[in-house]
């Protein structure tokens, strides 16, 4: 194991981050308390309690889960995609590393920058909102097991792109889309029964519900099928960047 | 002395289908420096690209300081540095950032003392806090030589390193060359300027279509391959080669002030004398006498001309 390389590609990636620190954190945690303004404060305010919370605490762990997924994704897709695009990934595949230590190199770091906006995040929303924490190591521990499956993803999507269209493709159709779908600001148990079923086959949800469950100790889906869901997740992303090495699809000719 | 890098049977088919390497075989020996001469689309760059990992060979095997390229990848591209032909760099990187990194990628610890020396050796040092995207081409080319020796390779591959780079540079980049050959690096380099190759390589390989049409001794090549030209300039200027030196296959140059006589230096009797015995037979006087060699250009040339 080439620990030193992968150390260094982490490095490389977080000063980049922290080097436009004040864009990487201003955005997210500006639309985010927009968010608590308008959901929380506005709306929530005709809006009693979802299942015993208060609809401004109801939303958090989603509107953290929405934040945290789109910057795993995007901060990974962009971290493996750059290199591609100004050549430099001629480096990465004339050094003696596998795509293990490659992986762990990009996606440490942007596993590692979108845990630190969701706990931004999280501070944030003490300020709009009282909040207790029921299970607060099973929060991190959810927190860090998605920030890891979509930076995974983000970067399979970074070797898949071919420009920077294609880059933002999927962030944008696919995973806004599946958070909002996914429970972030209702509960799953206020959907009509067919929408319900239908709602089974978002992986989104089982990671939402999970993640509300380790605030307020309820779920939409039991906590057992969450962690089956987001460990599979995890598994299907790391099969397919090993077969990617593998065939050097995308990346070696 | 076993070979440093050892190429066996190399194919390289692309995707579409178009064969870029068709069985290459070469053998480095250690600390020499070998260019690899031949003109654009010829292979030069996907040979490279197939020793350091970039691209996956088709067939054939390569091995580097006796490690397999691809079962033993880890030993083998720890050995080597890579030079690409193009300017791969992070635009808004810093020189000592990207250098650093680059260093690390290669498993070697932190030695900021050995990268202040490769960045000094190549006049990069006042530079090292300068975003690239700041630099000129060649200031950038220098950036990705400091790359390839941050993690102080045994063999550095340079591809086209003076490929649209200005005179001065180019003398620069010879001198670091010969500095690193001298301790103990070996270097391949591609090139599609002849008179790099004669300038600083040891051997020289012509390659062209992919395949490899030969590797020799620049001294030999040139030996072997070369003729020499005998100018002889005479006093007066004469009308026609005399009828008694038809046989000598003369050519008359300007404006019948010179005569022409080529042959083939690596022949037991180049014919010489008996010209000039015939000549002065011949009352025509001689102001001057002078030999040229071929240059490796036209030796160039008419080989891959042959093989077009
Ligand atoms: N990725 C690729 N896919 C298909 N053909 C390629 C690819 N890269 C290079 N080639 C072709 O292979 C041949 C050799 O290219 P290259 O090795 O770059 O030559 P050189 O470096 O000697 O100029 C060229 O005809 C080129 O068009
Ligand atoms: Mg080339």
């Amino acid at each position: 194991m080439n620990l030193v390389a992968v150390r260094s590609i982490y490095r490389f990636e977080m000063a980049r981050f922290f080097r436009t620190i004040t864009q990487s954190l201003v955005s997210p945690v500006l639309s985010t308390s927009l968010y608590f303004v308008v959901f929380g404060t506005a709306i929530g305010s005709r809006i009693n309690e979802v299942e015993g919370v208060s609809y401004g605490a109801f939303i958090v762990p989603g509107l953290i889960m929405l934040s945290v997924m789109t910057q795993a994704t995007t901060n990974a897709s962009f971290g493996i995609y750059f290199p591609k695009f100004t050549g430099t990934i001629y480096e990465l595949l004339s050094a003696p590393v596998n795509f293990l230590e490659i992986t762990l190199g990009y996606v440490g770091a942007a596993a590692t920058k979108a845990l630190f906006i969701g706990t931004i995040i999280l501070i944030t929303a003490f300020f709009f909102v009282d909040l207790t924490i029921a299970h607060p190591f099973a929060m991190i521990a959810f927190l860090i097991l998605t920030c890891v499956s979509f930076a995974l993803l983000g970067f399979i999507i970074g070797i898949w792109a071919g420009n920077f269209e294609q880059l933002q493709l999927i962030p944008l159709l696919v995973i806004t889309p599946l958070v909002f779908l996914g429970g972030s600001f209702y509960s799953v148990s206020m959907l009509p029964p067919v929408w319900q079923t239908i709602t089974m086959f978002n992986p989104v949800v089982y990671l939402i519900s999970g993640f509300r469950w380790a605030f307020f100790g309820q779920a939409d889906v039991p906590i057992g099928l969450s962690l089956l869901a987001i460990a599979f997740f995890t598994a299907a992303c790391v099969t397919a960047i090993w077969w990617i090495f593998r065939t050097g699809w995308r990346i070696r000719q | 002395m076993p070979s440093i890098v050892a190429i066996r049977d190399l194919r390289k088919q692309y995707a579409g289908g178009f064969q870029a390497l068709k069985g290459v075989s070469l053998d480095i020996e250690e600390g020499e420096i070998i260019a690899l001469l031949g003109p654009n689309g010829a292979g030069k760059t996907t040979l490279i690209s197939t020793v350091c990992g970039i691209t996956i060979p088709t067939s054939g095997s390569v091995t580097v300081g006796g490690h397999d390229t691809v079962t033993d990848f880890r030993a083998a591209r720890q050995l080597i540095g890579l030079v690409p032909q193009e300017i791969n760099l992070e635009p808004f990187e810093t020189v000592m950032n990207t250098v650093r990194f680059s260093r690390g990628l290669f498993g070697k610890s932190a030695d900021d003392g050995h990268i202040e020396r490769v960045l000094k050796s190549l006049s990069l040092w006042d530079k090292r806090d300068n975003k690239i995207m700041t630099l000129s081409g060649g200031m950038k080319r220098r950036v990705l030589i400091a790359k390839a020796l941050s993690h102080e390779p045994r063999v550095l591959f340079l591809d086209e390193p003076t490929a649209g780079v200005d005179v001065e540079l180019r003398k620069d980049m010879w001198d670091v060359v010969a500095g690193l050959k001298a301790s103990g690096v070996t270097i391949i380099l591609t090139t599609h300027y002849i008179e790099e190759a004669e300038a600083i390589a040891d051997r020289i390989g012509v390659i062209s279509k992919g395949e490899l049409l030969l590797v020799e001794d620049k001294a030999a090549l040139m030996t072997r391959m070369g003729q020499k030209m005998l100018h002889i300039h005479l006093s007066q200027p004469t009308e026609a080669v005399p009828a008694a030196l038809a046989h000598y296959n003369l050519s008359l140059e300007q404006d019948g002030r010179v005569l022409v006589y080529t042959y083939d230096t690596a022949k037991e009797r180049t014919g010489i004398t008996k010209l000039l015995t015939d000549l002065a037979a011949t009352g025509l006087v001689l102001s001057d006498i002078e030999t040229r060699q071929n240059s490796l250009e036209e030796i160039f040339v008419g080989l891959v001309k042959e093989d077009a």
